[in-house]
């Protein structure tokens, strides 16, 4: 019993410990009330809504675990996935993987974009990619027409990637945001580079003290998180099947940032985790899935999900101070 | 102690003619200063004289207006902190710069030079060396925690352990004991003597004389900018360093006018909150100034705030001038005309981003804003007049607080609370870590308060502060009251002996 109790406090002592449970909880739940929800076609429904998400929550964790925000992640999608899209209309000879290169540098200039108002200006993240999130959107429409790229001009093949697999009857998207988060993770988990992300969320003001080059770093989060975004837009074609100037993106940022905050990485930066950012977007997405077949109303579903964000930050907020008290304990027993 | 004569080595650092200007202001005018392999050299000087940008210099934080530094015989320039670290040359804070999310391992690795920043980060590897750097300092601590948890001592610790995994030659500590008990400080002491010993050098700043004398090898003092001297701590005098450091002796300043003592004004009975203080009773009386000193952890502060309705004690009773009260939160305690300056004025007396006139204003909303809007006016004109009652030294009464050096900040909190005209004042720690020229001034005006009939009860670790102003004396050991020492009878010995515990007498001296 001792053990188990031990082993018990040891598990709650990871931050992911929480959504862990709540995950297996809502299963169960949703489960017993409505069968259905405990089936494959279920798990690949869950697997389909995640992986624009999880591509984009990469970068966005990275920019919160910096201490930074960007909330212009929703209107980099968009603009990324109208280029590639009107590429694909108007070029229709232009090769799938070049589409995709294009998204991604278009997402990466405008993540730089922001990153270089921030750092050059010393402008708070949080008011400066609200303006991009406007202006971004703004130029979706002009460069557009505010035309929809109609489904027949995306690719064949890059609808597919939705649909066909490679192995195991598991999306092509689901495994491209599968390696996404693996490199994620060997980033910031086992390089230098990914270290001083976190370092610098941690106390930016003691990072150029021990010599962390605060510009650069930032600048590459930033760069980061808009090079995914723009990925997640190609990869939003693909799982739509369209592109439309006032829809595409519209509303994403707030998603994204909910999986990554109920994933357990602290806004006030330097705390955070791919795995527990894994398990964010899965509740997210799972909550996402589970409130139709229950037949919860539309407008229940949204003020639903607001309720479970609260309630993730809760337990998280419990399993991090019952982790600082054992923490104190052991001082005072030194 | 080794004493480290000029002569017998060559100097490591040589810094000549350095000059430093903040926008025009020169802070310092033309140092030059050798430092020696193997000693321990104290910067000693009020704050703003200049130890902390010349250490900063050296560090690489600041870079210098003018003059020239060589290290081991070649010209170098250090240009930023980075560059002083490759140089071997290591800044401690006095609140240490540590990353609290990240592990301590990681933060003993953190900025480190060496490698590509893409390279792989190895925890096995570093979780041992960080473990064999804890160990050469005989430190047990599970380095796999987050740096949140440690206490300040255990952070200093690491970053000194830091310095020696960069094997830093001249290790600058910028007051490293301010913040730390008896026992962390002979502890943090033992170490130092052994770094010095194997031949590295160390700076040391510090406010605390008897902590200098019991250290360091020679001393450097510094005033406006300019050093004044420099030599061996034995050819020094206390008196010879105050007065180098401020141009006066300080026994001006340590006096407790002669008052009339009065009637109890604040009289506590049996105050007990299991687990930190038990059957605490005493009194204070209108112009009385009585002292509770004790080590660090006695359970001093924690008797303050309960009697101040922060956390209120679990059984006993609190008197004001014989009536019972009942003090639930703070605001029933000013109410009752009770004033409480804590210890920590950055966590619970400044608001840092707010103008000094309303950190002033703070208390007493009922005089600023008489019809319930705040008149600009009335706000300013009573900051001013408490600006000049306290000699506050400032740019702009709408500067923002932080912005102002320690002392000035602690004279803006406790002119805060004498606007509330309280009869009761308790003061907690007021002259940590603010210079001796400031803490005269704060003497000076403790003794006028008592004069003016109220009642002070000062907490206070320094046993001369104590002893200057003090008509009684209170000693608290491990959450009780060990003693009650009359002015006339009180000695440094006699409060010592009352403050450590009797169970475990091993507390190793400072001195």
């Amino acid at each position: 019993m001792m053990r188990l109790t031990a082993g018990i406090g040891a598990l709650m002592r990871h931050r992911e410990a929480g959504n862990f449970v709540m995950i297996v909880l809502l299963a169960i739940v949703v489960g017993l009330i409505q069968p259905r929800f405990l089936t494959l076609e279920t798990l690949r429904n869950v697997m389909l809504a995640i992986p624009l998400i999880l591509i984009a929550a990469m970068g966005q964790m990275m920019v919160i675990i910096a201490r930074h925000v960007d909330l212009s992640m929703g209107s980099i999608l968009g603009f990324s996935a109208i280029v590639a899209g009107m590429m694909f209309r108007d070029m229709p000879d232009v090769p799938i993987l070049i589409g995709v290169l294009v998204a991604i540098l278009v997402g990466a200039g405008l993540g730089f974009l922001n990153g270089a108002i921030v750092t050059l200006f010393g402008l708070p993240s949080i008011i400066v990619t609200l303006g991009t999130l406007s202006l971004y959107r703004g130029f979706v429409f002009l460069i557009s027409n505010s035309r929809q790229v109609d489904p027949q001009f995306i690719p064949r093949a890059l609808i597919q990637m939705s649909q066909t697999s490679p192995i195991l009857g598991i999306p092509w998207l689901v495994i491209i945001a599968f390696l996404t988060a693996l490199a994620s993770y060997l980033f910031l988990d086992h390089m230098r580079l990914g270290r001083q992300i976190y370092a610098l969320g941690s106390n930016p003001s003691a990072a150029p003290l021990r010599g962390i080059r605060v510009v650069p770093v930032t600048l590459l989060v930033f760069t980061l998180s808009g090079a995914l975004a723009g990925l997640a837009g190609v990869m939003y074609a693909a799982r739509f099947g369209y592109v439309n100037p006032g829809i595409t993106g519209v509303g994403f940022e707030f998603t994204v940032i909910a999986s990554v905050v109920i994933g357990g990485v602290s806004i006030n930066g330097g705390v955070g985790t791919v795995l527990g950012t894994i398990l964010g977007v899965i509740l997210l997405g799972m909550v996402n899935v589970a409130l139709p077949l229950l037949g919860v109303s539309e407008f229940w579903q949204s003020a639903i999900l607001g309720a479970v964000i609260i309630v993730a930050l809760l337990i998280d907020r419990s399993v991090r101070i019952s982790g600082q008290q054992a923490l104190a304990a052991e001082r005072s027993a030194r | 102690m080794q004493p480290v004569s000029a002569t017998d080595k060559a100097p490591m650092m040589s810094l000549r003619g350095i000059t430093k200007q903040f926008a025009g202001v020169e802070v310092l005018r033309d140092v030059d200063l050798d430092l020696y392999p193997g000693e321990i050299h104290a910067l000693l000087g009020e704050n703003g004289a200049g130890k902390s940008t010349f250490s900063k210099i050296i560090a690489g934080v600041h870079r210098p207006t003018r003059g020239t530094i060589t290290l081991n015989s070649e010209r170098v320039e250090i240009s930023n902190p980075l560059a002083a670290q490759r140089l071997g040359i290591t800044l401690i804070h006095q609140e240490p710069i540590s990353f609290p999310d990240l592990s301590i391992a990681e933060n003993l690795v953190m900025g480190r030079t060496e490698g590509s920043l893409l390279k792989r980060v190895t925890w096995g590897e570093m979780t041992r060396d960080a473990n064999r750097l804890m160990n050469l300092l005989d430190i047990r601590i599970d380095v796999t925690k987050p740096m949140r948890g440690l206490s300040i001592a255990d952070q200093q610790m690491v970053e000194i352990a830091r310095a020696l995994a960069s094997d830093s030659r001249l290790i600058i500590m910028d007051e490293p004991t301010a913040s730390l008990t008896p026992k962390e400080t002979a502890i943090l002491f033992r170490i130092v003597r052994r770094l010095r010993d194997e031949g590295r050098t160390i700076i040391f700043i510090s406010h605390r004389l008897e902590e200098v004398r019991a250290l360091c090898d020679r001393v450097t003092i510094f005033r406006d900018g300019n050093r004044v001297t420099t030599d061996t701590i034995q050819s020094l005098t206390d008196t010879d360093i105050i007065r180098l450091m401020i141009g006066r002796p300080l026994q001006d300043y340590m006096h407790k006018q002669g008052t009339t003592i009065g009637d109890v004004a604040l009289e506590a009975r049996n105050l007990t909150l299991p687990g930190t203080f038990e059957d605490i009773s005493f009194t204070v009386r209108k112009g009385e100034i009585v002292g509770l000193g004790g080590l660090v952890g006695a359970g001093r502060t924690d008797v303050a705030k309960a009697i101040f309705g922060i956390a209120p004690a679990q059984s006993g009773r609190v008197l004001i001038n014989g009536q019972d009260v009942q003090i639930r939160d703070p605001s029933d305690a000013i109410a009752l005309k009770l004033a409480f300056v804590p210890e920590d004025r950055a966590i619970a007396g400044i608001f840092r981003s707010l103008s000094v006139e309303q950190n002033i204003t703070a208390a007493v909303p009922d005089q600023i804003a008489p019809s319930g809007f705040i008149r600009r006016s009335l706000e300013k004109g009573i900051a001013e007049a408490q600006v000049t009652r306290m000699s506050i030294r400032l740019a702009s009464q709408r500067q923002p607080i932080g912005e102002l050096s320690g002392g000035n900040q602690q004279k803006a909190i406790l002119a805060r609370w004498l606007l509330t005209d309280p009869e009761v004042l308790i003061l907690d720690e007021p002259t940590r870590g603010i210079d001796i020229g400031v803490k005269a001034e704060f003497y000076d005006m403790i003794g006028a308060l008592a004069a003016s009939g109220r009642a002070i009860l000062l907490i206070s670790s320094e046993l001369p502060e104590l002893l200057a102003l003090c008509d009684r004396i209170l000693v608290m050991s491990e959450g009780r009251l060990t003693a009650n020492i009359l002015r006339a009878e009180a000695t440094q010995e006699a409060i010592m002996f009352a403050a450590v515990p009797k169970t475990t007498r091993q507390i190793e001296g400072v001195a």
